[in-house]
C-alpha cells in the first residue's frame, strides 16, 4: 500500500533553476487559466458560443462576488481578484486528475497567496487613508481602559487572516487527498488479503467515489471561499472602521 | 385564487361609489400587500440560503477551527518575535498567546455571526 502522504512529494525537474513539479503545475495552471480564456474569447461575439459564455459566466460571478463585499469602488481590484480565483479554481481541478500534483495542498503556496493579498490591504489601506487606515483597530463604544487590550487583540486578529486564508485551503486539500488515497489504499488492501476479506473490497472503493465527488464539490468551494474573504478583506481596506 | 375575485368583485362596486380617494386606499392596500408577499420572498430566500451552508457541516467546521487556530498561531509567532527582539523569554510568548487566545475567540465569533449586531462589524 504505498503512503498516503507520497502524492505531496516535491521533485525537482530541472534542479539548476529549482524548477520542481509544483512550479510546472503552477505554470501548466496559468497557462491553461491564459489560453483558456484566450481561446474563449478570440471571437468576441455579441451572441456569445458556449466556451464563450463559459469565459463570461466566471467574469461575471467573480465581479458580482466582488461589487457585493466592496461595492463599485472595489472593481479596481477585479484584475487581482479575478487571477486569484482563477488560478485557486484551476490548481485544485487540476489536483483532482489521477497522478497530478495538487499545488494548493502546500501551505506555503496559499500563505503566499494569502501574504499578497494582505499585503494588497496594508499598501492599499495606507496610501489612500493614511493613518487612519488604523482606526480599523479600534471599533467604536469601547470603554477607554478597556481600548489599549481591545487594540492588541485586534491587531493578533488582524494579523491572523493571512494565517486562517491560508490554512483553510490547504487543510481542505490536503485532508481530503489523503483521504481519497486513504480510502484508495483500503481496496487494494482488502484485495490483497484474499479469501472472503476480498469481498469487502468494493465498500471501500464506494467511499472513495463518493470521496471523489465531495472533493470536486470542495475544490470549487475552497476557491469561491478564499475570493470571497479577499473581497471582505479588500472592503477593509477601501472602508476601514466607521 | 381568492384574491383575484375579491378584487373583481371591488372592481363591480366601486365604479359607483367612485372618487380618487377611494382608487388610493386600493392603492394603498395593494402597495401593503406587495410589501408583505416581498418581505417574505427575502425571508424565504434568508433561510434557503442558510440551510445550504448549515448542510456544509464538515466546510463549516473546518472553517471555524481555522479562524481559531490562526488566532493563537499568530498570538504565538508574534511573543515568539518579541522575545527574540526584546530577551523577554518566557514572558512574552506567555502573555501573546494568551490575547492570541482572545483574538482567535473573536475571529470565531465573528465567523460565526455572533457579533453582527455590533457596530463595527456591520460593514463585513
Amino acid at each position: 500500500m504505498a503512503s498516503p502522504i507520497e502524492q505531496f512529494q516535491i521533485k525537482p525537474i530541472i534542479p539548476a533553476i529549482g524548477f520542481t513539479n509544483s512550479s510546472l503545475f503552477m505554470v501548466g495552471a496559468a497557462a491553461l487559466i491564459v489560453g483558456g480564456l484566450m481561446f474563449a474569447s478570440r471571437k468576441r461575439a455579441i451572441v456569445p458560443g458556449r466556451s464563450q459564455s463559459i469565459a463570461e459566466i466566471l467574469h461575471e460571478f467573480v465581479a458580482g462576488t466582488l461589487k457585493d463585499a466592496t461595492g463599485q469602488e472595489g472593481m479596481k481590484f477585479f484584475p487581482l481578484v479575478f487571477s486569484l480565483f482563477m488560478f485557486v479554481l484551476t490548481a485544485n481541478l487540476l489536483g483532482m486528475i489521477p497522478g497530478f500534483f495538487t499545488v494548493t495542498s502546500h501551505v506555503i503556496v496559499t500563505f503566499a497567496l494569502a501574504l499578497l493579498v494582505i499585503g494588497t490591504v496594508v499598501v492599499y489601506g495606507f496610501i489612500k487613508h493614511g493613518t487612519h487606515f488604523l482606526g480599523l483597530f479600534s471599533p467604536p463604544g469601547v470603554p477607554g481602559w478597556l481600548l489599549p487590550f481591545i487594540v492588541v487583540i485586534e491587531i493578533i486578529s488582524f494579523l491572523s487572516r493571512p494565517i486562517s486564508l491560508s490554512l483553510r485551503l490547504f487543510a481542505n486539500m490536503l485532508a481530503g487527498h489523503i483521504a481519497l488515497k486513504v480510502f484508495a489504499g483500503f481496496v487494494v488492501a482488502l484485495l490483497g488479503a484474499g479469501g472472503a476479506i476480498a469481498f469487502l473490497a468494493p465498500l471501500p472503493l464506494l467511499m472513495a467515489v463518493a470521496l471523489m465527488a465531495f472533493e470536486f464539490f470542495v475544490a470549487v468551494l475552497q476557491a469561491y471561499v478564499f475570493t470571497v474573504l479577499t473581497c471582505i478583506y479588500l472592503n477593509d481596506a477601501l472602508h476601514p472602521g466607521h | 385564487m381568492a384574491d383575484p375575485t375579491k378584487r373583481g368583485d371591488e372592481n363591480g362596486q366601486k365604479p359607483d361609489s367612485s372618487g380618487d380617494a377611494d382608487l388610493s386606499a386600493r392603492l394603498k392596500s395593494l402597495d401593503a400587500r406587495l410589501e408583505k408577499v416581498a418581505v417574505q420572498r427575502r425571508e424565504t430566500k434568508e433561510t434557503q440560503t442558510r440551510k445550504t451552508s448549515d448542510s456544509n457541516a464538515l466546510g463549516q467546521a473546518l472553517r471555524l477551527s481555522a479562524e481559531f487556530i490562526s488566532g493563537v498561531a499568530a498570538g504565538g509567532i508574534i511573543g515568539w518575535i518579541v522575545d527574540r527582539l526584546f530577551e523577554t523569554s518566557p514572558w512574552g510568548l506567555v502573555v501573546c498567546i494568551i490575547l492570541g487566545f482572545c483574538a482567535g475567540m473573536l475571529n470565531l465569533f465573528r465567523a460565526a455571526g455572533l457579533m453582527k449586531s455590533a457596530p463595527h462589524d456591520q460593514k463585513r
